[in-house]
């Protein structure tokens, strides 16, 4: 078995997997891996085929094409029963019986796994997601936010090796979802393989070890800050009081800075620049020298800043004006 | 991998609570035999005791036939539920996930409708019989007791029920939408219904070897439409909605461009690289 990530055994592994509905591929000749105790980020646009990836790896549907293995086991009818055994998957939807209580839903759930000293597993499971005081209410009477720690429980039952989160915090207002963020990082502490399938960039910048970008076939794949290092030019953000009159002159043949442009049209206020540059440690000291020699009013001088977001947005952009 | 008794139990429980604290079931349940007792036990107690043995045998005939209804068109509507109404309320998936086999649960499904759907069976025959005994007139009383139809109920009952049970489920796997699921159940609970009726109102003679020979007969279909929804119980197809598609043998030829999982793990896939390899 080959290693992922921080090198140790992986605890999924990809290799050319597709899906095809039909006329329609949902997934194309995707190839990952997911190292032991990782926080995986799956991330995508709506159809991108995420929820379908993780249904096969869930041993629900099969693929198309390629090979999986999760917790070392090959995904097929032969080893689908044993990863049902080793994973846990919580859908988008909560999926609870409305007309059972906290606690029958987990015992059924519990019987299903085969699972021995039942009652103090849901104990447990119940006390890890805070809902130990609501284990008799009837779960339809929970908030949306109660009702996903529910599902957080039940996926917690059978101690999974791997666990595939669908969209965990969908519909959750801030509240609830940062409690969530709050449990997914105590799967972390828990050395749970989590599996993060989500739409929401900063969760997955905050939770997640490495991310990959879906969209159909995967477009990106690593550790968020590598991404935007590796996706964007590193550059500088300057600020200064009122605009140069020359900028050329002023950052023109300036060591380690590459080119320039100005962020703003020009105006009567502050102005701002952007620096491309090979480091932006070492060129924003001869920066700051140009600026004062050109006696400009420097406000601010700082590398330039790319969130998770502007990744994401790059590459299915890109992707859609590939298809258009 | 075997089925395990422990799930089977599980499922039971799970669905007989379910059905107990769901008000729709509970009065479909109670309203549909109420009816088919009521019925029939006023069309006897009316019987005069003048009445000529033709009018009597009709009377005595449709009391017995009515009562069947029960024990098929009960589960169907139930089994047509337990399916696709789990699939429309998100929580067949988490269950699919689970090691749970799909003989476990189907077989789970079915004994949680079967059984209160013959045990009502049996209540409404024994509640018309106790009352026709005590209250009818003694000709009357008689004719329902020696009644040929009395004894080959009790065979059918519990034989139309598992009929019931495996047309609704089987419609359940396949069909998107709750209520089509129902009414397409009651249509397919029909086809034995029939031939009971026809033997009741002796269109069709009734004697010991045809009741025996249906009777085997639908023993027979019921336990092989255990094993046929057993295997339209498929996860992708009750997941997706879709049939499921014949996989490519692994491993699959890269093709020009693609990456290796190795070589995929590096920060960034060039996107003009990925458009040539797709």
């Amino acid at each position: 078995m080959s290693t992922a990530g921080g090198g140790s055994r992986a605890a999924i592994e990809v290799s050319h997997l597709t899906k095809v509905f039909g006329a329609r591929t949902a997934v194309s000749d995707v190839s990952f891996s997911v190292a032991s105790g990782e926080v995986f980020g799956f991330l995508g646009p709506n159809g991108a085929g995420k929820t379908t990836t993780v249904r096969i790896l869930g041993a629900l549907i099969s693929p198309t094409a390629g090979s999986a293995a999760v917790a070392g086991i090959p995904v097929g009818p032969d080893g689908a029963a044993e990863i049902r055994q080793r994973i846990a998957v919580m859908p988008e939807s909560p999926g609870l019986y409305q007309r059972l209580t906290v606690t029958e839903n987990l015992e059924y759930f519990a019987s299903l796994y085969g699972l021995p000293r039942r009652q103090a597993r849901i104990a447990e499971a119940l006390a890890a997601v805070g809902l130990a005081d609501r284990a008799q209410d009837l779960t339809r009477s929970l908030s949306k936010g109660l009702r996903q720690r529910a599902a957080l429980a039940r996926a917690l039952l059978n101690d999974p090796a791997v666990m595939f989160l669908d969209e965990p915090t969908s519909g959750l207002d801030p509240v609830a979802a940062h409690e969530v963020h709050g449990l997914i990082a105590g799967l972390r502490d828990r050395g749970v393989t989590v599996f993060l399938t989500t739409h929401r960039l900063d969760e997955a910048e905050r939770l997640c070890d490495r991310v990959a970008i879906m969209s159909t076939s995967l477009r990106t794949m690593g550790r968020p800050d590598e991404l935007r290092q590796s996706l964007f030019a590193r550059s500088l953000d300057v600020t200064v009081a009122a605009a140069l009159a020359d900028p050329g002159r002023v950052f023109g043949g300036l060591t380690g800075v590459r080119g320039w442009k100005a962020s703003d049209p020009p105006g009567s206020g502050p102005a701002g620049y952007v620096l491309t540059v090979s480091d932006p440690a070492q060129a924003a000291p001869a920066v700051t020298r140009a600026l004062v020699a050109a006696e400009a009013d420097v406000l601010s001088i700082a590398p330039s800043r790319h969130t998770l977001e502007d990744v994401y947005l790059e590459l299915i952009d890109d992707t859609e004006g590939s298809k258009r | 991998m075997s089925a395990s008794t422990a799930r089977i139990r599980a499922v039971i429980r799970k669905e007989l609570t379910e059905f107990r604290r769901n008000r729709l079931i509970v009065t479909t349940s109670a309203v549909l035999p109420v009816v088919f007792l009521i019925s029939p036990t006023v069309s006897i107690l009316d019987i005069k005791t003048q009445a000529l043995s033709t009018v009597l045998d009709k009377r005595v005939e449709t009391s017995l036939f009515l009562p069947l209804l029960v024990p098929v068109f009960v589960p169907a509507i139930m089994a047509a539920y337990s399916v696709v109404g789990e699939r429309d309320q998100g929580t067949l998936e988490p269950v699919l996930t689970t090691p749970v086999g799909r003989a476990e649960l189907v077989i789970g499904k079915a004994a949680a409708i079967f059984m209160p759907a013959v045990a009502l069976g049996y209540l409404i025959f024994g509640v018309f019989f106790a009352i026709t005994q005590l209250a009818a007139n003694p000709a009357v009383a008689a004719a329902v007791r020696n009644a040929p139809q009395l004894p080959a109920a009790l065979v059918f009952i519990p034989l139309l029920a598992a009929w019931g049970v495996w047309v609704g489920l089987a419609i359940s796997t396949r069909v998107t939408d709750v209520r089509a699921a129902q009414q397409m159940s009651i249509l397919g609970s029909l086809p034995p219904l029939a031939l009971s009726a026809l033997m009741s109102f002796q269109l069709l003679t009734p004697t010991f070897w045809l009741a025996a020979a249906l009777a085997g007969g639908l023993l027979v279909i019921d336990g092989a439409a255990c094993l046929v929804v057993a295997r339209l119980f498929d996860r992708e197809r009750l997941v997706t909605g879709s049939r499921p598609t014949r996989s490519i043998p692994a491993p699959v030829t890269a093709r020009a461009g693609a990456r290796a999982p190795e070589d995929i793990r590096s920060p960034v896939v060039s996107s003009q690289a990925q458009q040539k390899g797709d």
